[in-house]
């Protein structure tokens, strides 16, 4: 019982928070609302016993990225409301409807597609307990090259950033 | 009694506003940020079913697609900063330099 109250109101404050996201007119405000719901989503990952997903979450995207979206915000000082001009071909109302579609068919799926508990994978019986330890050992373990392939990538994010923030491009 | 299905429901919630702000706003900070939420609610589902079978690798996958974010914003950030130094704007109706 606590269990579920404890999810519908994260939940709706995640939901609430990401609609703030999306219709803020302010940039600086939508980049609030974001670090909020970020937070939100944090403790529902917590709720759900992943401990240390719920701290990168709060150090890597509250943090981190969302610093690096104010830095933009500032940095990008408008002289003119950035929404002011509207492509006369742009069919915005033809997006929510596809969104909608999109919604409905993602939630059929969601709700009758999970017909029976998927079988206990036969888990490869980490030699650790806590979720910290079990992260980390799959991390060092089957998902090594992942992990060494994802490090590659944020060196080449950080050297494209670099190069393309530069004065003269 | 919370089951996955209301998780995969909040993240399809979540998902669908991400696409909405993608599909409606014409400012493009705004809509990297509706990509960041559109790939908090991939992860949500993932550990959601992390915790129901009870196996670490969904929380794995998840870390993997906060390294992928990090990436992007990064690099779409530098596009944009790129972008506004030359043309003075941020709204994507006016981005069209590379339409046919």
């Amino acid at each position: 019982m606590g269990e579920a109250i404890a999810f519908y109101i994260i939940a709706g404050f995640i939901l609430i928070f990401a609609v703030l996201v999306v219709t803020a007119k302010e940039a600086v405000h939508s980049v609030v609302f974001l670090v909020i719901d970020f937070l939100f989503v944090a403790a529902l990952y917590a709720s759900l016993g992943a401990e240390f997903l719920a701290i990168i979450q709060i150090l890597v995207y509250a943090g981190g990225i969302v610093v690096l979206y104010l830095f933009v915000v500032m940095l990008v000082n408008l002289k003119r409301p950035p929404e002011a001009y509207a492509d006369p071909h742009r069919r915005t109302t033809l997006g929510f409807a596809l969104s909608a579609a999109m919604l409905l068919e993602i939630g059929v799926i969601a709700s009758y597609g999970y017909v029976k508990p998927a079988p206990a994978l036969a888990a490869v019986a980490a030699p650790v307990t806590g979720n910290t330890e079990e992260v980390g050992w799959l991390l060092y373990t089957s998902y090594l090259i992942p992990f060494e392939i994802a490090s590659m990538l944020l060196l080449v994010a950080m050297i494209g950033a670099i190069v393309l923030a530069k004065r003269e491009l | 009694m919370i089951t996955p299905t209301h998780y995969m429901l909040l993240s399809a919630a979540l998902f669908t506003i991400g696409v909405v702000g993608v599909m409606v706003r014409r400012n493009i900070i705004i809509i990297f940020m509706s990509i960041e939420l559109i790939l908090n609610a991939v992860n949500i589902n993932l550990v959601a079913f992390s915790n129901q079978l009870q196996n670490a690798v969904g929380q794995v996958f998840a870390i993997f697609i906060i390294a992928v974010a990090a990436a992007e914003a990064a690099v779409g950030l530098g596009i944009i900063l790129a972008f506004f130094r030359n043309k003075e704007t941020v709204n994507i109706d006016e981005m069209n330099l590379m339409r046919w």
